[in-house]
């Protein structure tokens, strides 16, 4: 196929041809970035919480009336939960994963070192991270022995000890947080601290455990698990999955039983417990979605309409190729070259822009770079939308008969 | 001479149905996103006590150790109970109000009502007339029942009528945690955007239903919400919080002018170094302090998301906005027939030139009128999102005035390259040509 004709004719309608590669561009740099923002959203959606999630449950209750001894309390709600066929664990525990609300503390590698090397969160509550059906894999998790109880830590460090039996000695911590600390070291037997004062030995670690709330991604996986028993009146109960509607059921009857003076706060699967965390994602990944249909949708138009301009305005100069003996297909063809020029024009303009945009969403948005897979997705894309937004116009410039050369207009 | 145009403008228009539905919804398309978003925007970013905002101040000042201690760093954005009731007793500003968010049990009084937990806020005596909150019956407490630990409570609109449906509830009790409190006060409908006074708690959350004087909530050992930020050998727990290295109050002053503020400022720093003389600060002298509007910006409370929406929607107006450009003026060079005859029967350029543009603007028009119901829509989504924001997306007078400029402005930028390159037309050519 010739082109040049089609550049001569295009040189006659500079501004319509300029307007189609602009807004060609436009959609492309718009539309690989909402593509690209899309995926990091998706890939959030699907962060690993390193846990059984179809196999958990979460129960917060809180007392109405003044506090009794709780320890008492939890022990008697951990015995009747676990007397519930097809209860297999459970945990007192003060946070849970996705939870949102966390306690977290700054670490440091040398306790004369002036600031943390990294923030992680603390996990507490006897046998947590087994009941949580996080993956060990290297050393242990913490014995029965090695626990203390909260109130007890908090006395003790308040006060100034620091080897008292009151507070923890280990700890057991996630490969992420691991390599952030000691890069490419073994971690198991190394002392980590607490500000400057708390010194924990890592005995454990584990595969990925998360935080319950997330400020930043790369550190969503910084996560300990410590020796400390909590009385905070939630539980994290592990069951079957489809066992789990008749567990959650029967153990909140029992609690209430035990003491009916309390409010359920929380009752909830992990299912949900993830639905929540992330509907701030998913409502905006929808959003996204609908904007880049939407852009490429009038974009289509855009085109199918200037194409039947084009086509009705150029009847006469059909009819006199037709005539001249240019069969269908030509004119078919060239109105299909025409598209896949300015179209690759725009594209490569597109590349520009969309480079430009993800500079912008770098600096404000901390966003990482665009992918260069994108570029060629993107360019594809396009070239695609514009060879089926014009085919339509094609074919009816394509069906307009030679015996139009004859007739003024 | 208008009306002869607009009859003109609504012919063409309706010779080609398609393509001006085509032009007409990719204006209202793009409008509505924008106006979709600028709404959320506008009223995510706006002034939660319009008139009374530049004259209330949160002060910062730097109580932590020399652990991780870095030059001109930002201070603690709460302070510790010891130095909030300083500077709460030290009465510096016109008015001065100490407080952190918690959660009471409340037990209804009537059979047939489960207890439940409600949002609380423990503050002192100022908070009421400082933030100027309306008061359907009965007043706030004062500083001698602060200082007594007095068991009384202001309630919300919204848990009087729940409780007391409606009624005047003001003498009644309240029983709260097993301990009875008098009702000495209720709130009218008061809902501030931002929840500026505490952002822990959500930047767009509720007001609290439960207004409790803080020593009394302390007193009581009332569970606090928030967040605390320790050091050293500070600890969390509920019974030492009063004595313990942490952050977990916020502290608000009134200062009525420009003066009293850098008065405020210097006063604030002098009880920096006199702290730090006395042992209790390690950290040289590091204070802030900002009005209302400063500290939205400090703690960038607008999400990100919604920025980043705006922009997508700008973008899409753009891409809209081009592609009616391209589709007018392909529309207006094909009938460059009909405006040489226009020419040459006498109609100057000008003219030619209005007439196109008041084709444009009745597109723009429709487009606008299109635009403004899908911004209802839009919002109306918006509102369904699960963001705590979501319910506060309507759209008010300004934003509508907004959105019809908006319309109009595109529709005739739009028109104008297409309509100035139809009337360049030289008449005679187009009549050869014929």
């Amino acid at each position: 196929m010739d082109i040049l004709p089609i550049l001569s004719t295009l040189r006659r309608h500079k501004i319509t041809a300029l307007l189609v590669i602009l807004e060609i561009a436009l959609t492309c740099a718009i539309v690989c970035n909402a593509v690209f923002l899309i995926s990091q959203r998706i890939d959030r959606i699907h962060m690993p919480s390193g846990i059984a999630e179809h196999e958990l449950l979460h129960i917060e209750l809180a007392n109405i009336g003044a506090k009794a001894d709780e320890k008492a309390r939890t022990a008697a709600d951990m015995a009747a939960i676990r007397q519930i066929p097809g209860v297999t664990a459970v945990a007192a525990v003060e946070q849970v994963p996705f939870g949102n609300s966390s306690n977290n503390s700054g670490i440091k590698i040398d306790p004369k070192q002036n600031k943390s090397t990294l923030n992680a969160t603390n996990y507490f509550g006897e046998n947590v991270a087994e009941t949580l059906g996080v993956q060990l894999v290297a050393g242990r998790f913490l014995q029965s022995d090695e626990y203390v109880d909260l109130e007890d830590a908090i006395k003790a460090f308040a006060a100034g000890e620091s080897n008292s039996k009151a507070l923890p000695h280990s700890v057991v911590i996630t490969q992420a947080m691991a390599e952030r600390l000691w890069p490419g070291q073994q971690a198991l037997g190394k002392q980590l601290y607490m500000g400057s004062e708390l010194p924990l030995t890592v005995v454990g670690l584990m595969k990925t455990l998360v935080r319950p709330s997330i400020w930043d991604d790369s550190a969503a996986q910084y996560s300990m698990v410590i020796p400390i028993r909590v009385n905070s009146g939630q539980y994290v109960i592990r069951t079957a999955p489809q066992d789990r509607d008749r567990v959650l059921k029967t153990a909140l009857e029992k609690l209430k039983l035990i003491n009916p003076n309390r409010v359920v706060l929380k009752k909830r699967t992990w299912d949900e417990v993830r639905e929540k965390f992330f509907q701030n994602d998913r409502a905006m990944t929808g959003l996204l979605v609908g904007v880049c249909i939407a852009l490429l949708v009038v974009t289509a138009l855009g085109i199918v309409g200037l194409g039947s301009f084009w086509v009705a305005q150029r009847r006469r100069q059909i009819g006199v190729r037709r005539a001249l003996g240019a069969t269908r297909r030509h004119i078919l063809h060239y109105f299909q070259t025409e598209n896949f020029l300015l179209a690759t024009i725009g594209i490569a303009i597109g590349m520009v822009l969309a480079y430009g945009i993800n500079l912008f969403l770098m600096t404000h948005y901390e966003l990482p770079r665009l992918p260069a897979i994108y570029f060629p997705v993107g360019a594809v894309l396009l070239w695609l939308i514009g060879q089926a937004a014009v085919l339509g116009p094609a074919m009816r410039a394509a069906a307009v008969p030679p015996v139009v050369a004859t007739r003024s207009v | 001479m208008f009306s002869y145009y607009l009859d003109l403008a609504l012919r063409s228009l309706k010779r080609n149905k398609v393509l001006t539905a085509l032009m007409v919804i990719a204006i209202a398309l793009g409008i509505g996103a924008c106006m979709t978003t600028f709404t959320v925007l506008h009223v995510l970013s706006g002034d939660p006590l319009p008139g009374k905002s530049a004259r209330l101040f949160y002060p910062q000042i730097d109580p932590e150790d020399m652990d991780g201690y870095e030059p001109n760093k930002e201070p603690a954005r709460q302070v510790t109970w010891i130095d909030g009731m300083n500077l709460l007793k030290a009465k510096r500003g016109e008015r001065q109000a100490l407080m952190t968010g918690g959660a009471v049990p409340v037990q209804p009084a009537q059979s047939g009502m489960d207890p439940f937990f409600s949002d609380a806020r423990f503050t002192t005596a100022d908070f009421f007339p400082m933030f100027e909150t309306p008061f359907l019956f009965g007043r706030g407490w004062s500083e001698a029942e602060d200082n007594g630990k007095a068991r009384v409570a202001v309630i919300t609109r919204s848990l009087n009528d729940k409780l007391y449906g409606g009624n005047d509830s003001t003498g009644k009790i309240l029983r709260m945690k097993d301990t009875a409190f008098r009702v000495i006060g209720v709130l009218d409908t008061w809902r501030p955007n931002p929840h500026f006074y505490d952002l822990n708690m959500g930047n767009y959350s509720a007001t609290e239903d439960v207004f409790v004087p803080l020593t009394t909530a302390r007193d009581l050992r009332f569970e606090r919400n928030g967040s605390m930020n320790c050091w050293g050998r500070g600890g969390g727990d509920n019974e030492h919080i009063e004595t313990a290295t942490c952050v977990w109050l916020q502290f608000w002053v009134q200062l009525e002018s420009a003066d009293k503020a850098a008065d405020y400022r210097t006063f604030l720093d002098n009880y920096s170094k006199e702290q730090k003389a006395l042992g209790r600060f390690q950290r040289p002298s590091n204070v802030r302090l900002s009005n209302v509007m400063e500290w939205m910006d400090v703690n960038k409370v607008v999400p990100s998301d919604v920025r980043l929406q705006s922009w997508l929607a700008l973008g899409f107006l753009l891409v809209c906005l081009v592609n009616t450009v391209g589709l007018m003026l392909a529309k207006f060079l094909r009938r460059a027939g009909e405006l040489g005859v226009r020419r040459a029967l006498g109609a100057s350029k000008r003219e030619v030139f209005v007439q196109l543009l008041v084709e444009a603007g009745v597109i723009g028009l429709a487009g606008g009128v299109g635009g403004l119901v899908l911004a209802f829509l839009g919002l109306w989504l918006v509102r369904l999102q699960p963001a705590d924001y979501a319910s506060l997306a309507h759209l008010d007078i300004s934003m509508l005035l907004v959105t019809f400029m908006l319309a109009l402005i595109s529709s005739l930028l739009a028109g104008l390259l297409p309509a100035w390159r139809a009337c360049q037309i030289t008449p005679a050519l187009q009549l050869k040509s014929q």
